[in-house]
């Protein structure tokens, strides 16, 4: 018995809360932001190899928990083997005809890079493929290889050996995660992955 | 037989004062050997033949080592450059591949290694003469392109794949110094662009002005507009191009401009396959079919990264003479397929997007009789029930293209009958590579593993050589492959098999096999030390979330000293004692020290 019917018959849909502009929910089920760069959300929470009973098929309500900062959940780096040129070039694309068909929503892909604290190499992303932080944050700690641990308002990602950055357009840099998700999506210059004694100062800000 | 003890032999020429008149211009006894052995040598161009031919003796290897001119690296860090290049004295052409493929799929540390900077260094010293580079994998700064622009005067051809690491600053610095370039080919590689602060740099310009040599320019991967007027002006001095592929930046208009420019095009890339923004559709349309008409040598086709399929008839004039076919960034629908493929009767290699669903698979079978190889894209990467390809297409497919080679096919459901068709469809078939999104799922009509089906691919298919799996698996889909995949040479396994007996199956049971990759599967220490007998045979082994342990490693470590085990772990207090990745490969230098924190090298 496939749990997707069940769920659709009931139009869950409908009555999910979600955080975000009017209009981004049309896009979040078909669009590939969810998709892509590894995100599959198992009910079991962790990636599992011991057995076929344990698999899921798929998980319609993956998406509501995505809207508020969290830690990481599980999920499967790079599953399916899709390299990463292509499924940028897909997002790009998705993109585009999503202006096209919605003539909302702010455009071009926004582009910053990302630097690391002791990692040789810049990366680019795209934040307008991401609908949330916590959508963000996994594909960085991805990315990277890191992990930021859970974010308080407090305290800033206390605990944990990394942090998310980014500089903002008056030239500030504050931890990602202090000011609401559009604001911060509209602001964001570039993002760098510091270290979590770094961050500490920003925190207390 | 007496042998000269020099490792580089002379041009030959009389050693002894007392040689009778009639020697005086004869070469030693000893050395006619080897010149007749190295003139013959000269025509073995495969390498594995050379590889055998090396073994015979101590004089056929020096001979073997000095006629070798195409030298193939199959991992960079398997032989350090001295020993390459003190080996190989002669060589003009060199292949490098670095990172393991799993790299591709972010599994591995960005900056885990494979850099080329080291190879630089030894190749500029001793191959002054070098014409041709191929890295793939590797990382490579703009440094390096600089040094590679500035120490070969004869250099003739650049092909990066999958490489990152550089600007355009290094390609610029290629396109500027290299006078005899011939071929500039950069594929899915990481192009960084400039600081935003300053401006992207016009590479394009950097060619020097005049006729050049080039015959391929390939830059689809490189992420940044490109001066057109630049780019026009050196496609209409390059006599010789034969093959352009462009990025997305270069609007259809443009393309049109280009390949008005080109008639001589073979291989076109289209670029965005779009009108520019400025531009509406439907303003003062240019007949792009004409475009295609022009250029009557056009056998492959790739590109369309932006496609408008309004623009996709422009095609027609070029269809029946393809032979390859790449659609697979093209978002289009069975309807707009069909009118183009029905025309490729020629084609032989079609990559396309599972958006054509099996309604224009069915129409690639009805027409293409001659494919032998396809691959099919998924749109959407989620584990989800549906999907726009499945079971129907594989069979239709196997069914109309009975000459099939290769095939990568993504979908969301695949039965075991459709496979056991194709396996026996389709005998010819060399690559099998099969990708169920949705983890662990069985037959959906008969709720089986799929076991069965790739049982019968390994079976059936005698040419196989390399096989990807998916779906739910149990050991029996291994204990056939150990069984009947004799002649496999690579392959890749996710989310498969019960036990470490599906490993021990494959290691006992497939003596070519040179790659193995895993990952997410319940394969343990016992079953990695069934492969002791033939780990020495493979270039490599990965295996990542399985059951391996540290002390398993070591244990391999110790029986094995040439080698190299790197355990990667990114975390540093676990629950278990299980590691994180295991990148395995044989080495006949020391461990690299290049490695960053987060690996180590077990002996």
């Amino acid at each position: 018995m496939e749990p997707s019917i069940y769920q659709s018959e009931l139009n869950l849909e409908a009555t999910e809360l979600r955080l975000g502009l009017p209009g981004r929910t049309n896009n979040k089920r078909s669009s590939p932001e969810d998709r892509s760069m590894s995100i599959s959300i198992s009910k079991n929470s962790s990636v599992d190899s011991s057995g076929p009973s344990n698999a899921t098929d798929h998980d319609d309500d993956d998406d509501d928990h995505q809207n508020s900062v969290q830690p990481a959940k599980v999920q499967v780096v790079g599953w399916p083997p899709v390299r990463s040129f292509r499924r940028n070039s897909m997002q790009q694309q998705k993109q585009k005809k999503d202006e096209h068909n919605n003539n909302n929503g702010d455009g071009s892909a926004m582009y910053v890079k990302v630097s690391m604290a002791g990692a040789p190499y810049l990366r680019k992303i795209d934040l307008n493929i991401y609908n949330s932080y916590s959508q963000l944050l996994n594909a960085l700690q991805n990315l990277f290889k890191c992990s930021f641990g859970e974010y308080s308002e407090r305290e800033g990602y206390n605990g944990s050996e990394y942090a998310p950055t980014y500089e903002d357009k008056d030239g500030d840099w504050m931890l990602v995660g202090d000011v609401p998700w559009d604001m911060f999506t509209c602001s964001c210059k570039r993002l760098r992955i510091v270290k979590g004694s770094e961050a500490k100062g920003l925190a207390s800000l | 037989m007496t042998h000269s003890g020099s490792s580089l032999p002379d041009l030959p020429n009389c050693t002894s004062t007392a040689a009778p008149m009639s020697e005086i211009r004869s070469p030693p006894p000893d050395r006619v050997l080897e010149i007749v052995l190295e003139n013959v040598l000269h025509f073995l161009t495969c390498r594995r033949d050379r590889n055998a031919a090396s073994l015979v003796c101590r004089s056929w290897c020096r001979a073997e080592a000095l006629t070798r001119s195409d030298l193939f690296i199959g991992n960079c860090y398997a032989v350090s450059p001295h020993r390459a290049t003190s080996r190989f004295r002669r060589v003009r052409s060199l292949t490098v591949k670095g990172k393991p493929r799993f790299a591709d799929f972010d599994l591995l540390p960005l900056n885990w290694g494979a850099h080329f900077s080291p190879w630089g260094s030894a190749l500029a010293d001793a191959y002054p003469w070098l014409e041709k580079l191929h890295l793939k994998r590797m990382s490579l700064t703009d440094d390096d392109l600089n040094l590679i622009a500035r120490s070969f005067p004869s250099f003739k051809e650049l092909v990066l794949v999958c490489c990152e690491g550089f600007g355009i600053a290094g390609i610029a610095a290629v396109a500027a110094n290299c006078r005899l370039l011939r071929v500039l080919d950069l594929v899915e590689s990481v192009v960084e662009d400039a600081d935003e602060d300053e401006e992207v740099m016009d590479w394009i310009s950097c060619f020097p002005d005049g006729e050049t040599h080039l015959e391929s320019l390939v830059f689809e991967c490189v992420e940044c507009p490109v001066n057109f007027e630049a780019l026009e002006r050196l496609v209409a001095r390059s006599p010789y191009l034969k093959k352009l592929r462009l990025n997305h930046y270069v609007s259809i208009p443009q393309l049109y401009r280009l390949m008005h420019r080109a008639p001589q095009l073979t291989h076109l890339g289209t670029g965005s396959f779009c009108a520019s923004d400025d531009v509406a559709v439907g303003d003062q349309e240019l007949d792009y079919s004409s475009a295609f008409a022009a250029c009557k040598s056009l056998v492959c086709l790739s590109g369309f990264r932006d496609i408008l399929p309004d623009y996709l008839p422009a095609i027609y004039p070029a269809c029946a003479n393809l032979t390859s076919l790449n659609l697979s960034y093209a978002d289009v629908n069975a309807d707009q397929l069909k009118p183009v493929i029905l025309q490729c009767h020629k084609l032989q290699t079609l990559w396309v997007l599972d958006s054509i669903c099996d309604e224009g698979l069915q129409a690639v079978a009805a027409t293409c009789k001659d494919l032998r190889e396809l691959r099919v894209f998924p749109g959407n990467t989620r584990e989800e029930a549906e999907g726009p390809v499945s079971e129907v297409g594989l069979e239709v497919i196997s069914q109309g293209c009975r000459k099939l080679q290769s095939i990568l096919f993504f979908c969301q459901r695949m039965t075991n009958a459709a496979v056991i068709a194709m396996s026996k469809n389709c005998p010819d078939l060399v690559v099998f590579r099969l990708c169920i999104i949705g983890r662990y799922r069985p037959d959906p009509e008969t709720h089986e593993p799929m076991d069965d089906g790739f049982g019968a691919i390994v079976m059936n298919c005698k040419k196989l050589t390399r096989l990807a799996v998916s779906g739910l698996l149990t050991d029996q889909a291994f204990r056939y492959i150990g069984m009947y995949g004799k002649l496999l040479r690579t392959l890749s396994v996710a989310f498969a098999g019960d036990s470490d007996q599906g490993l021990k199956y494959v290691l006992e049971g497939c003596p070519n096999l040179q790659k193995l990759e895993i990952r997410d599967s319940p394969f343990g220490d016992a079953a990695l030390h069934s492969g002791l007998h033939h780990f020495y045979n493979m270039r490599f082994l990965w295996m990542s979330t399985c059951k391996l342990t540290r002390q398993g490693c070591q244990e391999i470590a110790r029986a094995l000293p040439h080698l190299a085990l790197e355990v990667i772990d990114s975390q540093e207090d676990k629950a278990d004692d299980h590691i994180e990745i295991l990148y395995m490969y044989r080495s006949l230098d020391r461990p690299r020290n290049d490695a960053p924190k987060c690996v180590t090298i077990l002996q």
